[in-house]
């Protein structure tokens, strides 16, 4: 008996792997993508990147321009996720309050918000606002909005969930529950989300402003279209340079908050 | 049933003497409780005098925490009423709603702690339902408050933990520290979810002890859940046994039958770890 569930489980992880290469292989034909030629490829774009793709002395200069954009570019981040993250917790907490009318209309309204990627809603808003910063800012606002509302409902779900029986039984109101029982024991892990939201925010905003045509992602696509690709690469640079040192400053303070 | 109740000293609230001309103050009419599929609760009525020790128990499952939820409406029934102190949960709004849970305490199998938070200012929490929504937004609580939780604390014997973080306690301290949370509210009724199921049996001794003694001392009148029928047997004034949402058994602990234990649990003579 034991020994036939166990030939079932094989049979299953078999078919499993079957199914991923048909997958694989299927999609392969329907796009046209020749593994063959890609992998023959890596080579050559290593030679290109390692004799075209590096930072020079002349580009060097340019150093200032970019660290500028770049400063732009993060401050957006930031306050993308902070705006973005105060209105994920209000509605958070909204849908949280145990009303059906107010979970079903927040989880749908952060559902709409999250499923369209920020480059979308990038292109979208161009129409609207034009190629500024506010266009971005905006991408960004409605792409954290709804991720970190998702989050947020999860992690009060299942950290505050007791907790707030608690304090309802007692008599006391949502407002005082909020801000005695969810808030506290939630905190460290809304922080954590908010920084992990920052580092995404850096490298969405690089691809948006490309589109919207401000901060480090225009920069680039200028040193690119006109050639420069050591600019460019410092640009890269730079960029992974900032992202790492956001990471650092992060885990740091996720240690001390724990 | 002979245990030394500590010596107490204790808020000043109502001091009623058991032997005193007791009434009918929590009355429980056909209560319902529907799910989309099954009914966890068949018309159950009882009515408890102040100051009775009462204890449910019944099978996983066959609706304890649903009726203890009932009761301070957690969980609103499908039909039927709850009179508590004479009123009926029935016509109250929200507002009239909380203000009637604050004379309700309730503590939890899983103790229900902001466990980020300092032993008092858990113990405080209590006082929420006292307070206007802004004070507690701020924890603004008056200095009354704050020694009468100290008090409550010196008296489950948790002085020394009072400024330590809940997860840094044990479950028994933390089963305390539920208490506690519940006794600040200045209850009339104390529901008590499984108050000991998470706990080795010396910390279900202390626990039940306080109970016991809250009880006898101050008058509360005390529901509690239990899945160890010796413990029921051994502390309570009075045993409700359900089985599917129904009333098998109400009455006191000596009239309860050894045949009466296995109708409620379903079970045949040698199958439960009692016998």
């Amino acid at each position: 008996m034991e020994l036939l569930v166990v030939k079932k489980r094989q049979n299953y992880i078999a078919m499993f792997f079957i199914l991923v290469a048909l997958l694989s292989y299927g999609a392969m034909e329907v796009t046209g993508f020749e593994p063959a030629q890609a992998l023959i490829a890596i080579p050559q774009a290593i030679v290109w990147s390692l004799s075209n793709f590096y930072p020079t002395m002349a580009s060097i200069k340019n150093l200032p321009a970019i660290l500028i954009k770049l400063h732009e570019t993060v401050f957006l981040a930031i306050v993308a996720t902070t705006t973005g993250g105060i209105c994920a917790m209000a509605f958070a907490l909204l849908s949280t309050k145990g009303v059906p009318v107010f979970t079903v209309m927040c989880r749908l309204i952060a559902s709409f918000f999250r499923n369209i990627p920020d480059t979308v809603w990038a292109i979208v808003l161009l129409l609207s606002f034009g190629q500024n910063v506010i266009s971005g800012y905006i991408a960004l606002f409605f792409a954290t909005f709804g991720f970190l509302t998702r989050a947020f409902v999860e992690t009060i779900e299942e950290v505050g969930a007791n907790s707030i029986e608690a304090l309802e039984a007692s008599g006391a109101t949502y407002g005082q529950i909020v801000f005695q029982a969810i808030i506290p024991s939630c905190i460290t892990q809304v922080v954590s989300w908010l920084l992990f939201m920052i580092e995404t925010n850096i490298r969405s905003s690089t691809l948006v402003g490309m589109l919207t045509g401000t901060g480090i992602g225009n920069l680039f696509n200028i040193y690119y279209k006109f050639f420069d690709y050591h600019s460019a690469s410092l640009v890269v640079i730079m960029i992974v340079i900032v992202i790492l040192i956001i990471e650092a400053a992060s885990n740091h303070v996720r240690r001390m908050i724990l | 049933m002979k245990r030394k109740a500590s010596a107490i000293y204790i808020m000043s609230r109502s001091k009623q003497q058991l032997g005193e001309r007791v009434m009918a103050f929590l009355e429980c009419i056909d209560i319902t409780k529907e799910y989309a599929n099954t009914i966890a609760l068949k018309k159950i009525s009882f009515s408890v005098n102040k100051g009775e020790m009462v204890a449910i128990i019944g099978p996983s499952g066959a609706g304890k925490s649903t009726l203890l939820r009932c009761i301070n409406r957690m969980i609103v029934p499908t039909a039927g009423d709850v009179i508590f102190d004479g009123v009926n949960f029935n016509t109250l709004n929200s507002a009239q709603l909380r203000e009637q849970r604050r004379k309700i305490g309730m503590i939890f199998q899983h103790y229900n702690l902001v466990n980020r938070l300092s032993v008092v200012e858990n113990v405080l929490h209590g006082r929420l339902g006292y307070k206007t929504t802004f004070e507690g937004i701020f924890g603004r609580y008056a200095e009354g408050e704050k020694e009468e939780a100290f008090k409550i604390l010196a008296r489950l014997g948790l002085e020394e933990q009072a400024y330590r973080r809940c997860d840094e306690l044990s479950g028994g301290q933390k089963q305390r520290v539920g208490i506690a949370r519940a006794l600040i509210q200045e209850p009339k009724l104390m529901l008590c979810d499984e108050p000991i199921a998470s706990l080795d049996p010396s910390s279900a001794k202390i626990i039940m002890d306080y109970l016991w003694d809250i009880n006898k001392s101050i008058g509360i009148t005390c529901f509690v859940n239990l899945h160890q029928v010796d413990v029921a047997l051994k502390y309570a004034d009075r045993i409700i046994g359900i089985r599917k949402g129904e009333v098998i058994y109400d009455g006191p602990p000596c009239a309860l039958k050894k045949e009466t234990i296995h109708q409620i649990y379903d079970s045949k003579t040698g199958e439960l770890i009692m016998d």
